[in-house]
């Protein structure tokens, strides 16, 4: 089936190459036989390889990553409505049940992401286009994040836009993939969260009332009742699992640590960074422990990796590779300040009932300084050495 | 004459291309009322101050022409708001203290420096009601799409039916706060350079 695909791909090449009758539609093509067949070019000179593995190649691995969590969250959407919902229609607990939850949570999935690739590729075709580009790959990821970090009943209308405001303003004015200095699927996600706020945060955005509106049954998820100065109502081990209220995804710490152990075996995201967000989270829960001036603040520790979306945004958000510092020194601050600034937000600033969103996009900000910083005390801290050790050949 | 009174609107705006008086851009340009008077004071400041300036250009010490421009500036500047206190007092309280602050609106200051100085008073004045149209302009495309999304409606009368937001739309908060008023001025910027090729610097070297 592959050689026949090779074949018809081969045939109409000449069409689409410099001179053909489709030449204008050359990115297009490009990006559609680039992403059946690993291109057969090699850099000739000058090259800058990090990794032999193909871009697309990468960007798969963490589509496939991040699978885990959404399987769990589809289940999770269902089973989060069928405790709330009156007319359920089959017993909780049961095979029925649990194949209803996910079909629930499938059909409120699937538009979501048509809608995210639908609109994100679209622009990012055009964009490629205009510019005679090849068509980049890092929507592959954003498009698939973008449905995971929103409230289920955000209205796919709001959707579209927030994925055009994240791949034209996120991305495309400083250049496409590779170019932003913020993490495109978290602009879509902050783009939501100030434009539509009434849709983005309180307690009655997380469950959906019926299968295909946007109304919504109350229900606060652990951060927002911690906000409100309550202990939250779920236990440690729901928290783990991810039964409980939340974005449609990213509920569920094992699942994203499902995600994490192939993207780590696989060596595509930074344990540095995963790491250090983490011991940056822990430290500030530790800190605040030891304050402990309100409810919030007596909150174990680890429940902040277990709440609201820490986890996810570790994994799968602070270690994307374009926007996350690049020196090894620098991903070790970089996750450090993400994981402290991350907490800090949660527990100091009511506004905000989470922080990793807004820490991780603030750290995309100054990860070229902090790159910078690294770099520049490198260059000294040598010359320092190499100053050194003439004077001592002289003497 | 054309010339000075239409570059500024374009080729040398002096918010898209000189990038000046951004502060204030992102101050008044959530409503679109506001944004047209402050639009008409700045230019009215920058045309007098300019014609003003440029009668004094002979002699004005060149050591202490800072303070001559601030001073004729802040009268003009405290006259406009005394102007708006009696007759607009709605607009006045709504621009606080975005009127007095044109005294620092770095647009006037530059063409003082940069044009009266050096040149008569009648071209003076043209290319200070040239520049302050080009701001103008800049501050109510900016305000129309920050009050036409971010509140559904323009000078204050609802533009967005009913029946909208009886179906689902919902007005853009983002759209109110000042992140969004530097967005659309970098998008007009995009859209412009992007019309016209020779305004893109070199980045090469």
């Amino acid at each position: 089936m592959f050689n026949n695909l090779r074949r018809f791909v081969d045939k109409i090449k000449p069409n689409f190459v410099e001179g053909g009758k489709f030449a204008w539609l050359q990115s297009t093509f490009e990006a559609f036989e680039t992403f059946a067949f690993t291109p057969n070019r090699v850099t000739k000179r000058g090259s800058h390889v990090r990794d032999a593995i193909d871009l697309k190649r990468a960007m798969i691995m963490v589509v496939i990553a991040l699978v885990p969590a959404m399987l769990f969250g589809m289940w999770n959407i269902g089973y989060q409505t069928s405790l709330h919902a009156t007319d359920w229609p089959y017993e909780l607990g049961t095979t029925a049940s649990f194949l209803y939850c996910f079909w629930f949570g499938l059909l409120r999935m699937l538009p979501m992401l048509a809608v995210s690739y639908i609109v994100g590729l679209g622009i990012e075709f055009t964009f490629a286009q205009i510019r005679h580009h090849e068509v980049n790959e890092g929507f592959l990821v954003t498009g698939f994040i973008i449905p995971m970090i929103v409230p289920v009943t955000t209205p796919l209308w709001q959707l579209a836009l927030a994925v055009a405001f994240a791949v034209i303003i996120g991305k495309e004015v400083f250049g496409g993939t590779g170019m932003n200095f913020l993490n495109p699927a978290l602009v879509a996600r902050a783009f939501l969260f100030f434009a539509y706020p009434t849709r983005m945060s309180g307690d009655n955005v997380w469950i959906a009332a019926d299968l295909w509106g946007t109304d919504a049954i109350t229900s606060a998820t652990p951060l927002a009742e911690l906000a409100a100065g309550m202990h939250p109502s779920a236990s440690a081990l729901d928290m783990l699992i991810g039964t409980i209220p939340g974005s449609t995804c990213e509920t569920s710490v094992i699942a994203v640590a499902l995600g994490a152990t192939l993207l780590l075996f696989t060596g595509i995201a930074s344990w540095r960074v995963m790491l250090s967000v983490v011991l940056g989270g822990g430290l500030m829960g530790l800190l605040f422990n030891a304050i402990g001036a309100n409810e919030y603040m007596q909150v174990p520790f680890y429940y902040h990796y277990l709440m609201g979306g820490f986890m996810f945004g570790a994994v799968f958000m602070a270690t994307d590779p374009v926007t996350a510092a690049q020196t090894n020194t620098g991903k070790w601050i970089y996750g450090l300040l993400i994981g402290i600034f991350a907490v800090m937000l949660r527990v100091i600033n009511p506004a905000y009932p989470e922080g990793m969103m807004l820490s991780i996009l603030l750290m995309n900000c100054f990860a070229p300084l902090i790159d910078h910083c690294v770099v520049a005390r490198n260059i000294k801290m040598r010359q320092h050495r190499a100053l050194k050790l003439s004077k001592t050949v002289k003497s | 004459m054309k010339k000075l009174i239409i570059e500024p609107l374009r080729k040398t705006n002096p918010v898209t291309v000189l990038v000046l008086g951004i502060c204030s851009c992102l101050a008044v340009t959530a409503q679109l009322k506001p944004a047209l008077v402050m639009g008409l004071s700045v230019t009215v400041v920058t045309a007098l101050s300019n014609f003003i300036i440029s009668l004094l250009r002979k002699g004005i010490p060149n050591r202490i022409r800072i303070i001559v421009q601030l001073v004729v500036v802040a009268t003009l500047v405290i006259l406009i708001d005394q102007f708006l206190k009696a007759f607009a007092y709605d607009v006045s309280k709504q621009l606080s203290v975005y009127v007095g602050l044109i005294i620092t609106n770095c647009i006037i200051m530059g063409r003082l420096e940069a044009f009266a100085l050096s040149h008569g008073p009648g071209e003076s004045f043209l290319d200070g009601l040239g520049n302050g149209l080009g701001y103008s302009l800049i501050l109510v495309i900016v305000a129309f799409f920050r009050e036409l999304f971010g509140s559904g409606t323009l000078l204050g009368y609802q533009i967005i039916p009913q029946s909208f937001y009886e179906a689902g739309y919902q007005n853009n908060g983002l759209m109110i706060l000042p992140p969004m008023a530097l967005i659309v001025v970098g998008v007009i910027i995009w859209i412009q350079r992007t019309r016209n090729p020779e305004m893109q610097e070199n980045n090469q070297n």
